[in-house]
């Protein structure tokens, strides 16, 4: 009854409202397709939502929470498409034939599990290495992956292998209850004790492990699950193609995925499917619009975004305007929450719960600035963190 | 023993090629503390602007020195406007950008040229021939200008003053400011000497495989990268010789049949496997973290 209780008194709409969206859209457009008035390339379309928003909340998970570089997720997705495709396919074929639901749940497991235990061995070296070696080996994990399937003869090699093709009507609708699944264990994960020692080690690794955090354990506990939900994807993308190459899971679309985490915001799950949506409806619509060489624009475009938004929110330069921005979003906001009817008197403010707030995760510089022990201001040339560069063993 | 020779020099060339783009990942590293993501497809830039200046002029050398000056403009610029504004930001925001200008110089490459490749042969120089050895002069010449490029890069590093602040700068960037020495300066210089030492490679690359294309950079970037950390990051020395072994590994893998498809796979296994052995390289300082 307690635990009632508590969420009933915890439960705000605020943080259910990407739940009800997705399902409430999952509902709609999958009742619109059963009865067939949607269209086939929307279809695809939510094909690619379906997986792509899967990648992109589970790449938030490293990047956004656990602040490591991952260059290679895509990696991942290929052995989840490769793998449980091809136990889908070639193993439990008649099975498949019969129930292809059953079938694709299956290749979804196989698919996870397989990508998870390779997450496990990536993980493994993120124990020595950090930052930009990291993200080096991740990059290196996902040119080798793609190499291995490319030269190999049982996953078709070169011509791509072939696999089963789900029914157009309803695989989007399975791709999104996998969403909604994964997305609530990683809300409910970022929530729990285990989220906030993520985010501690996010946040400044000494400081966790000294506060008692195994940040070996976290780290590949987090690459793992990461890589469980790209698997979970690869196998929906496996289950929309008729066959598919090792070509499309390379560097680019790895780079796609993080410009998607970037421009989402990072440790914000909200933003990244946000981003990840928009980014899939560009590349989509304008591949069709844009003639020829023109097709590069929305790369151009995209780089640009990607480069600007960054630079915009560190440079010390904006950062008169920047508090200025979000000072006036906030408030915007909040006005607008408050104009929506609440049932338990919810004004959008973060109520005193002891509970973390998975939306609203201090920031790095929060976190510096309540951690730092300086005497100096931040902007003197050889503040305490900088001094001791040229110290070697 | 004609072929062990043959593939020695070829590897030694090819590694050559790796060894001067990795010195300007290494350089920038040691100095500015970033990888430069962005620093393969300078060489891409490189290759297009020798295709466009030589269309023009017909002259190898001069499109070579034209696209050695556009390089260090574009080195310098995309570090006055990307990178400069992020030096206090946490290297993750620093790696995401470069990321970021590596992806728009790709872009806008395939914008203007296409997504395809062009060919260009600048000169066809024949080979050379010493009994039954048999060695193109494209290689041999890359061979040369990569040795003479490492050795006038380790003399101007160690005793001229610019080459001294450098390394001032990368040892301890507050103290080097203490002492006098313009830190803006000296990261811009490295990104130019980095940046022209892309071009070079550029120039020595299309010799080698005559096709340029918008990506051209890109996988020699990131295997002349793998370079630097093997030899370890921010030691000149170390890119030097990380950029000679993976040639090298490269050549043997090709020659052997049955391993020449995983060629990638092994380089960049040993980089995994190098790292987890010593994580900062074969040359790289150990430094020890403190809080």
């Amino acid at each position: 009854m307690g635990y009632l209780r508590d969420f009933k008194s915890q439960f705000k709409l605020k943080n259910f409202i990407n739940y009800i969206v997705i399902a409430l859209l999952t509902a709609l457009f999958g009742t619109l397709s059963c009865v067939g008035v949607l269209e086939m390339s929307t279809q695809v379309l939510f094909e690619k939502f379906a997986y792509t928003l899967i990648m992109a909340v589970s790449l938030s998970l490293v990047v956004g929470f656990l602040g490591e570089l991952s260059l290679g997720h895509a990696a991942f997705m290929s052995i989840g498409a490769y793998l449980g495709g091809y136990f889908q396919t070639y193993v439990i074929g008649d099975l498949n034939g019969n129930m292809p639901l059953l079938g694709i749940i299956i290749a979804m497991i196989v698919g996870g599990l397989a990508a998870g235990v390779f997450g496990f061995i990536i993980g493994l070296p993120a124990l020595k290495l950090k930052g930009d070696y990291l993200a080096i080996v991740t990059l290196a994990f996902g040119e080798i992956v793609k190499t291995v399937f490319t030269n190999s003869e049982t996953f078709g090699a070169a011509t791509g292998l072939k696999t089963y093709r789900y029914s157009m009507d309803t695989l989007f609708i399975i791709g999104f209850v996998a969403l909604l699944v994964i997305l609530a264990v990683i809300q409910n994960l970022i929530k729990s004790r285990y989220g906030r020692e993520i985010t501690a080690v996010r946040d400044n690794e000494i400081a966790a492990k000294s506060m008692g955090v195994n940040v070996t354990r976290i780290k590949i506990f987090v690459f793992t699950l990461s890589a469980v939900f790209a698997g979970v994807a690869g196998a929906i993308f496996s289950n929309s193609q008729f066959n598919f190459k090792s070509s499309t899971f390379d560097y680019n679309y790895s780079i796609d995925l993080l410009v998607m985490v970037v421009l989402g915001g990072m440790g914000s799950l909200n933003g990244s499917m946000i981003a990840a949506i928009v980014i899939t409806v560009l590349k989509t619509e304008l591949t069709f619009i844009l003639p020829g060489n023109l097709a590069a624009l929305q790369n151009v475009a995209f780089a640009l975004i990607l480069i600007l938004v960054v630079v915009f929110n560190n440079s010390p330069k904006f950062k008169p305007i920047r508090e200025k921005a979000f000072g006036w979003a906030r408030g915007l906001t909040e006005k607008l929450w408050s104009k929506i009817p609440h049932k338990n008197g919810d004004k959008g403010e973060s109520d005193k719960g002891d509970h973390a707030d998975w939306t609203e995760i201090p920031s790095k510089i929060k976190m510096d600035a309540l951690l730092s022990t300086d005497m100096l201001p931040p902007d003197i040339v050889g503040a305490p963190e900088k001094t001791d560069k040229g110290e070697k063993q | 023993m004609i072929d062990f020779l043959t593939m020695l020099i070829n590897g030694l060339s090819l590694g050559g090629v790796y060894a001067l783009i990795a010195l300007g990942y290494t350089m920038v590293y040691g100095i500015a503390k970033m990888l430069n993501f962005a620093h393969g497809d300078i060489i891409m830039v490189g290759g297009y602007a020798i295709v466009v200046f030589f269309n023009l002029t017909g002259m190898p050398v001069v499109s070579i020195l034209a696209a050695v000056a556009i390089c260090i403009a574009l080195g310098i610029a995309i570090e006055k406007v990307a990178y400069k504004p992020l030096r206090q930001a946490s290297p993750l925001a620093v790696l995401i950008t470069a990321i970021g200008v590596s992806y728009l110089l790709q872009s806008f490459a395939q914008m203007f040229f296409g997504a395809g490749g062009q060919t260009i042969v600048i000169e066809n120089l024949g080979s050379l021939t010493i009994g039954e050895l048999k060695i193109k002069w494209a290689t041999m010449i890359t061979l040369i200008v990569a040795v003479a490029i490492m050795v006038s890069l380790t003399i101007f590093i160690n005793k001229s003053k610019v080459g001294k602040a450098m390394l001032a700068v990368s040892e301890d960037k507050e103290a080097a400011q203490l002492m006098g020495i313009n830190v803006n300066t000296i990261i811009t210089i490295t990104f130019a000497i980095g940046s022209a030492l892309a071009a070079v490679a550029g120039a020595c690359y299309i010799m080698k495989t005559p096709n340029v294309s918008p990506t051209l950079g890109s996988l020699p970037g990131i295997k002349a990268f793998t370079a630097a950390v093997i030899g370890g990051i921010g030691s000149i020395p170390g890119a030097m010789l990380g950029g000679i072994l993976l040639g090298m590994i490269e050549i043997i893998c090709n020659s052997v049949p049955a391993l020449s498809g995983y060629t990638v796979a092994i380089e960049f296994g040993l980089l995994i496997l190098i790292l987890l052995v010593r994580p900062t390289g074969i040359l790289g300082k150990q430094k020890r973290e403190k809080v």
